[in-house]
């Protein structure tokens, strides 16, 4: 194999990897919208770097044309959902004037009622998911909202995927001398004589167990070794 | 009942013979805490409520004059400062919960400190520098339904948790049931609130398995909206102002009362503890 080989599956691995994860994501929010009987729902992930939200995955009213479309991270009621950590669930929105107004120009589509939940995963918000427009429900509305939070870990699981795979893409397209540097190493060792090639996989994997021990000595990688 | 005089100051570490009489108890609880006795007939008036949100926007109608509006803002550099805030509410949320406390509490002194909507970058040390802002100011009681779920901020929300408790300011924060860990809610010196989805707003459980230490009426309020609006929602957002704006009556009548005291009155007077009298 080649050091440009290895890198072509690699990228290959990640790029499946991103799309699987997206097709995960819509899947959540095909689900979503068929459990709450909703006319659409949507998720939308975090840019941290630029403090806007973006939409990620929509299903129904709406399309994936709007996949992409980005506002400030603390506009509209996906952005003070993710703001103050907390569930809501609104009726008639479309009472304030502002609200309409932002929708439209965002989906082209106005709601009536809506409830979001902040995509929460360890420490960090990653984003948001709404469910719009679901028949009432009376007498249902903390069971609706615990079942909300259900897909919200789902889908938080699946946002911090997306964006693992998209963060070792990043790596990739700007990794340049040192994954070479790996990808000729191993690509050398694939094409020895079966003695020699033995011995360089004996040594890879000393390195291996060299590198393992200590990564599991230190915690994180790169941090300096304990004193003994 | 006014606050008995005393002559010298208070035992810090211990309690020497003799010295009861420095802490006698400012109120005398009947033999049974009732409703009537501890908030029957208060307006929640001279009890001074600060709403830790998104602004209150100014003189709507479901929420009446504001003694005093600030917001907590951030340079560019990253300087974190408090100034007046000059445009009221940016998103609805804290008029919403501004909202609620007053149709409570009407005589209840509003403030607003202004921590959300400048961005989701750089919010969490904003929280951090308004609830300081609002202990430092000697609230009553302070409405927090919002929550931060960085690890970094929890001990400094954990010390000033700590330190409005035993400076008489009692801190109301929504729970949220999201299976991850978020603050200051969870905190023992903070009052914590979900949702129960009765009509009644002066209903509110007390919690036998904390975390969440309170239930007050979380669904379908009609709340208090953006340009002069209201607005039909659902969350515990809105059932944390109603027990904030319980607090405010409790305090109203009794304002001598600690936090430790005051949750101790919410407790013997909850829906759950009244019915089983």
């Amino acid at each position: 194999m080649t050091g440009d080989d290895l890198r072509a599956a690699v990228a290959a691995g990640v790029l499946r990897s991103e799309e699987g994860h997206r097709e995960l994501l819509r899947s959540i929010v095909e689900v979503a919208r068929a459990i709450f009987h909703a006319r659409a729902a949507s998720i939308f992930l975090l840019d941290e770097d630029r403090d806007e939200l973006v939409f990620e995955a929509i299903a129904g009213e709406g399309s994936d044309s709007l996949v992409g479309t980005r506002f400030p991270s603390s506009t509209g009621i996906a952005g003070w959902v993710l703001v103050t950590r907390q569930p809501l669930v609104l009726d008639d929105v479309g009472e304030d004037p502002r609200f309409a107004k932002d929708a439209a120009e965002a989906t082209g589509y106005v709601p009536k009622g809506l409830m979001a939940v902040p995509l929460l995963h360890e420490e960090r918000a990653l984003g948001v998911l709404e469910v719009l427009d679901r028949p009432a429900r009376p007498g249902a509305a903390l069971e609706e909202v615990e079942l909300l939070g259900l897909f919200a870990g789902q889908a938080a699981i699946a946002l911090d995927l997306l964006q693992a795979a998209r963060r070792a893409r990043t790596a990739l397209d700007g990794s340049g001398a040192d994954l070479e540097t790996v990808a000729r190493l191993a690509a050398a060792i694939d094409g020895l004589e079966d003695e020699r090639r033995a011995v360089g996989l004996e040594l890879l994997a000393s390195l291996d167990k060299l590198l393992g021990d200590e990564s599991r000595a230190d915690g994180p990688p790169g941090s300096p070794a304990p004193r003994t | 009942m006014s606050v008995p005089e005393r002559s010298e100051p208070l035992p810090a570490w211990s309690l020497p013979a003799g010295a009861e009489k420095n802490i006698e108890l400012a109120v005398e609880w009947p033999a049974e805490v009732s409703r009537e006795w501890a908030f029957g007939g208060s307006t929640g008036s001279g009890v001074r409520v600060c709403i830790l949100d998104s602004g209150v926007e100014p003189n709507h109608p479901l929420v009446g004059p504001l003694v005093d509006a600030v917001a907590v803002v951030r340079s560019p550099e990253g300087e974190i400062t408090i100034e007046p805030d000059e445009e009221g509410d940016l998103c609805g949320h804290g008029t919403a919960c501004a909202g609620i406390v007053r149709s409570l509490a009407p005589e209840c002194e509003l403030y607003s400190v202004r921590v959300l909507g400048a961005g989701y970058t750089g919010s969490g040390p904003i929280l951090v520098a308004g609830l300081r802002y609002a202990i430092e100011n000697g609230f009553d009681v302070v409405n927090m339904s919002l929550s931060t779920t960085k690890r970094d901020l929890a001990e400094s929300l954990h010390e000033l948790a700590d330190l409005a408790y035993f400076q008489k300011t009692m801190l109301i924060a929504s729970a949220h049931n999201l299976p991850v860990e978020s603050f200051p809610w969870r905190f023992a010196s903070v009052l914590s609130v979900g949702s129960h989805d009765r009509a009644e707003s002066l209903d509110f459980f007390y919690n036998p398995e904390p975390p969440v230490e309170f239930f007050a009426r979380g669904v379908d309020i009609d709340v208090a909206w953006m340009q002069g609006s209201s607005l039909r929602c659902t969350g515990n957002s809105f059932a944390t102002p109603h027990m904030t704006g319980i607090c405010a009556l409790v305090l109203g009548s009794h304002p001598e009362l600690t936090p430790f005291q005051l949750k101790s009155v919410l407790y013997l007077t909850a829906t759950n503890m009244i019915g089983s009298r």
